[in-house]
């Protein structure tokens, strides 16, 4: 297991799961609908909240199929010069960055589940000692600003072949050392211009960014790229992810 | 919704089709939902800094119930709503404008747009004597508007394209320069169709016949010419207190293209132009 991170306790939320069921039941309606124009759905019932919060999420189902559908897997994201590269990159987690807590590089390993052939954990030297690609690429977050930073690693597509992956499985699924988890659908995760990102601008990547190592793809959504990245889980079982399981498209491809 | 009609003469003339009607109203839910849930999704990183749009005014939950379920303020939601929706603008503003370019009923209603008459109605409109007497035909600036409405949707379309994904349609992010860009272009969209809309729904409560018209699909004909005409004297409601002389002859000199039979009918509907009417948008 990883110096920092055992996985959150599921007693706690078990017991925040009926807290939520009774907010549920009590204002569905009001946690996605308050627009004073709307004012005909006021009166709709419990069944027709929870209908309307099935609908928007079948919604997001199909669009996780539309955006798969429009994907081109030899479509590469523009790359742009040093001169746009913004030094440091933009921090960004669910809390502040004072709240980091650094990955102690010496003891950190990265775990490997899954559909995988060997599942030896990697130190970050070996995983270092892979060929480096670096690329200059714009970073576009589901808020609306973006900068375009310089990133460098190992190709996702040439770590699952060298840990013999099935590469025909459905998800590439990560957990964080700050609790953060994610996925991405297999053929972004062999996209070429998906990385695990050990470098940017050159340095070593910082705490605050990912260290010891970050996803970093030009072809999703920032909170589609973890970092701190200790887990890497191959499987054909769909896990969402943080924010996804808060109500965010969960393919969130650009 | 009752007419303003006398009882004797009411006879029942078409306006709008059911294909414009629904339509409309499918837009109109479209464009709502659209601009709520976008002002929630804006307010996330305002485009300007000095700008945010109240939170009763959008969609997107109760930002605590919402923070407590889903560990965010209702942004989640609002992009769910708007990546819901814009099927529905999509579909439905597909197959409106398709339908009526087809039928060539857009070419009739909306066109042709003389500069002449354009400025003539401009200068009626701005001193709010623009008359509305028959409202089965548009004058130009109406015809201006409409169209203008339609592009601004179109340009919506394809900023949103752009925004949703740089990547793969990257040639169209690029038409905006980029996707900071096309967020700004996205925004600028959104404010002519909400300006639209000021003027659109304001209008239409000044004559609520439209309304009538585009939910139930007709109106009833005004009072006979030899009857005591009332209907334009209500639209001169809308001119300045300096202006007040001789409503009738006033209405009537406002109605560009009618000839003089047409103006002296006032707000009665001419039957031939009314069963090949289409639609306000």
């Amino acid at each position: 297991m990883t110096p920092i991170r055992p996985r959150g306790s599921p007693a706690a939320l078990i017991e925040h799961r009926k807290l939520i069921a009774n907010i549920e039941r009590r204002a569905f309606l009001r946690g996605t609908a308050s627009l004073g124009a709307l004012t005909l759905l006021t009166d709709c019932d419990i069944s027709n909240e929870r209908a309307l919060q099935a609908a928007l999420h079948a919604m997001s189902g199909w669009n996780d199929r539309v955006q798969a559908f429009l994907f081109n897997p030899r479509r590469l994201a523009p790359t742009y010069s040093d001169a746009d590269v913004t030094i440091p990159p933009r921090f960004n987690a669910y809390y502040a960055i004072k709240e980091v807590k650094p990955v102690d590089g010496a003891t950190w390993r990265l775990e490997l589940a899954g559909l995988i052939g060997n599942k030896q954990p990697w130190t970050k030297e070996a995983l270092y000692a892979l060929p480096q690609e670096t690329q200059i690429t714009r970073h576009i977050c589901v808020e609306g600003w973006d900068y375009i930073g310089k990133w460098s690693g190992v190709r996702l597509r040439l770590f699952l072949e060298r840990i013999g992956a099935d590469k025909t499985a459905k998800y590439v699924a990560f957990k964080c050392a700050d609790k953060y988890w994610g996925s991405i659908d297999m053929p972004a995760a062999l996209h070429p211009q998906t990385i695990l990102a050990t470098h940017y601008a050159g340095q070593p990547i910082g705490d605050a960014y990912g260290f010891p190592v970050r996803l970093k793809t030009p072809l999703k959504l920032g909170f589609k790229q973890p970092k701190w990245i200790y887990a890497i889980e191959v499987s054909n079982t769909y896990t969402g992810g943080y924010w996804e399981d808060g109500g965010y498209n969960w393919f969130s491809g650009v | 919704m009752a007419t303003q009609t006398e009882p004797a003469s009411g006879q029942l003339i078409p306006v709008h089709s059911r294909f414009v009607r629904v339509t409309h109203w499918l837009n109109a839910a479209a464009i709502i939902v659209m601009i709520g849930s976008g002002w929630r999704i804006y307010n996330n990183v305002p485009v300007f800094h000095w700008l945010t749009f109240p939170e009763w005014a959008t969609l997107g939950g109760d930002p605590e119930i919402t923070y407590k379920l889903n560990k965010d303020v209702g942004f989640s939601n609002a992009l769910l709503w708007h990546f819901a929706f814009m099927w529905l603008f999509l579909i439905n503003g597909a197959v409106a404008l398709g339908g009526g370019l087809l039928s060539g009923r857009l070419r009739r209603k909306w066109l042709p747009i003389s500069v002449a008459e354009l400025i003539h109605d401009v200068r009626e409109a701005l001193s709010f004597r623009l008359a509305h007497d028959d409202i089965t035909l548009y004058n130009a600036v109406q015809k201006l508007l409409y169209i203008g409405v339609v592009l601004a949707m179109i340009v919506m379309l394809a900023s949103g394209l752009a925004i949703w994904k740089p990547v793969q349609f990257q040639w169209l992010t690029w038409l905006f320069y980029d996707f900071q860009g096309a967020r700004l272009v996205h925004f600028l969209g959104m404010s002519a169709i909400a300006l639209f809309l000021l003027v659109h729904v304001t209008l239409a409560v000044l004559v609520p016949q439209t309304i009538v018209a585009m939910t139930t699909g007709s109106i009833r004909a005004a009072a006979p010419a030899d009857e005591p005409i009332e209907e334009p004297a209500e639209v001169s409601v809308e001119a300045p207190a300096d202006a007040p002389a001789e409503p009738l002859t006033d209405a009537a000199a406002d109605i560009p293209a009618g000839t003089p039979a047409e103006a002296a009918a006032g707000a009665r509907i001419d039957a031939p132009h009314a069963a090949e009417a289409g639609e306000q948008l």
